[in-house]
């Protein structure tokens, strides 16, 4: 079985992130970069089903060169090669531009499976797998949380549905899933991992991504109003915390 | 023209479509023209006469055995129908679990993008903007889509007002829309859906709730919030991610992926609060954030804030409720 799978760098989580200069995007040159945390699992799943059934696990990541090290960081945690689809462009671009160039790169590759995360940490437009599968011509399920291998051509998978409700759904294979977090737990890339990911493939792509294209835009990006007006408590920690309690017993009496 | 896609289930319409309704409704009056709200399912007339009672241009019917139990499939091919036939300006998705499985593929065979999980509707000297959270509601972007109609949006939980929606001043014509769909080209087969092994605690019923999130760190660190909750004669519960590495049970999460809770006071410790964790605790009626980063989205529905190390807050906290 031959399994993709779409990988995503994004900010680091704890990186404290500024608008920038355009006032459209983040200032992120200096920024350290990681995994989008839905594509660990997706990985993750992917390893999990290559040591059960066997065959082959590609990682693709569509980006600047800066994205290499999600794709080095795949390959470590055990993927056998890697795609990199190369353009500057790809780092806003909307997610049908993405889509394109993700699925021009997989088609040849013909995997059986393709997975991705639900969604992005830094866009969060939660649709770039789902617009994959449309452009690969393959079925699709979204929010899976399990993965079967049900005969040659078929997966059962277990989606998740609002409210605490789950659904079993069976599709024919190629298929596309995208993983919800917490599916498994995440592995970490040991030193005999890292060492062979240097010797493994990184194939690379370079495609033409036409900025004036792309049909959203951010305009204007910024730090959100305030719903609410919060009162801020000052103080060391003790004297904040003897305040807190104040005004929670007397000023709200929530206990 | 707007086409709403309403979302039913055992033929209730649920809330957040309503709120898709009061969005469009807001967008008609900024120049997108009329709404048509397009019901589908199986037997969906009592949920079509619901709606056709708000101010709608008309309601349109897609009833088609093949439309129940839903496939992304199946509602791909009916929706493109309409939309080929309507021609609408934008399309407006309330953003559920079900829309985020088929939405995008719609908007893909039109050649476009979904605008996905929007606050709210601004004009600009561009037309208008859809405004929509991003890096985890760390920001808000104001987007402009580009290119030929139709776009597609879909509209997040709590965006609107479900009650705000606008009554017409007669009944809205109901139209049936008939569609060719054949099962055999509906490539999931979907089981019934069921619950996981009844769930132990229900939050929803909690006076008192403190969250916990990634802020934390370490599981070995847990018990310095269990010892708050014990002393506020509280519930525990946390945001997603500490769900996920299994370090609280699945039934401890709030969130669009876990309970909705509406308590008395809630705490949220260490939790960043990005908008899949507001919508479930947003409704709570007093909330306290403690986190390190000011900037943190929680503070925005906080009635209450400590900056701070929650190692240090925390057990403050907990002493304070002991005097």
């Amino acid at each position: 079985m031959k399994i993709a799978v779409c990988i995503k760098q994004v900010v680091t989580r704890d990186w404290p992130l500024r608008v920038d200069e355009t006032g459209q995007w983040v200032r992120d040159r200096d920024a350290s970069f990681e995994m989008n945390e839905p594509d660990a699992y997706a990985l993750e799943e992917a390893l999990r089903l290559k040591e059960r059934h066997g065959g082959e696990v590609v990682v693709c990541s569509a980006g600047p060169s800066r994205v290499s090290q999600v794709l080095r960081e795949a390959l470590a945690r055990g993927a056998d090669r890697a795609i990199h689809v190369e353009s500057d462009a790809l780092a806003t671009a909307d997610t049908l531009t993405v889509g394109k160039v993700l699925a021009d790169a997989l088609r040849g590759e013909a995997p059986d499976l393709v997975l991705t995360g639900l969604q992005s940490d830094d866009q969060g437009f939660g649709q770039t797998g789902v617009v994959v599968a449309e452009l690969l011509r393959i079925a699709h399920s979204t929010i899976i949380m399990e993965v079967q291998i049900s005969g040659e051509d078929h997966i059962r998978v277990k989606r998740e549905l609002e409210g605490g409700w789950f659904q079993w759904v069976v599709m024919p294979t190629p298929a596309l899933l995208t993983i919800q977090s917490g599916i498994n737990q995440l592995r970490y890339a040991t030193l005999r991992g890292i060492m062979a990911a240097k010797k493994k493939e990184v194939r690379k792509v370079e495609p033409e991504v036409a900025t004036g294209e792309f049909s959203q835009v951010v305009v204007d990006l910024y730090v959100p109003e305030k719903g609410k007006k919060t009162r801020f408590i000052e103080g060391s920690s003790t004297e904040a915390a003897r305040e807190l309690v104040r005004a929670l017993r007397e000023d709200v009496s929530v206990f | 023209m707007i086409l709403v896609v309403a979302e039913q289930r055992e033929g209730v319409m649920n809330r957040v479509s309503w709120e898709a309704v009061v969005a469009a409704q807001e967008m008609a009056v900024q120049g997108f023209g009329p709404i048509k709200v397009v019901v589908m399912g199986s037997t969906v007339a009592g949920v079509a006469d619901e709606v056709a009672a708000a101010e709608v241009a008309e309601v349109l019917v897609l009833d088609h055995p093949a439309l129940e139990p839903y496939t992304s499939d199946g509602f791909v091919r009916a929706l493109s129908q309409v939309v080929d036939a309507e021609n609408p300006d934008v399309v407006v998705f309330p953003h559920t679990y079900q829309t985020r499985d088929y939405a995008a593929t719609l908007a893909t065979r039109n050649q476009r993008t979904l605008v996905t999980d929007c606050i709210g509707i601004k004009s600009g000297p561009d037309g208008v903007l859809f405004v929509r959270p991003m890096f985890q509601g760390k920001f808000v972007a104001d987007v402009a889509v580009r290119g030929p109609v139709p776009h597609f949006v879909s509209f997040q939980i709590a965006a609107y007002r479900a009650d705000a929606v606008a009554r017409g001043v007669a009944i809205a014509p109901t139209r049936r829309v008939e569609i060719a769909l054949d099962v055999a080209n509906i490539r999931q087969r979907p089981e019934a859906p069921f619950k996981e092994a009844k769930q132990a605690v229900d939050l929803t019923q909690a006076e008192r709730i403190v969250a916990v999130g990634r802020g934390i760190k370490e599981q070995e660190h847990l018990p310095v919030i269990q010892k708050l909750a014990q002393a506020l004669g509280a519930e525990v519960a946390a945001s997603r991610p500490i769900c996920d590495t299994g370090w609280l049970p699945m039934d401890r999460q709030v969130g669009s992926s876990g309970q909705t809770v509406a308590p008395k006071l809630y705490l949220a410790i260490g939790i960043s609060g990005a908008i899949q964790h507001l919508v479930g605790m947003k409704g709570a009626r007093t909330i306290v954030a403690v986190n390190k980063d000011p900037d943190a989205p929680i503070f925005e529905v906080a009635d209450y804030g400590i900056v701070g190390d929650l190692f240090e807050v925390v057990p403050a906290l907990t002493a304070a409720l002991g005097d």
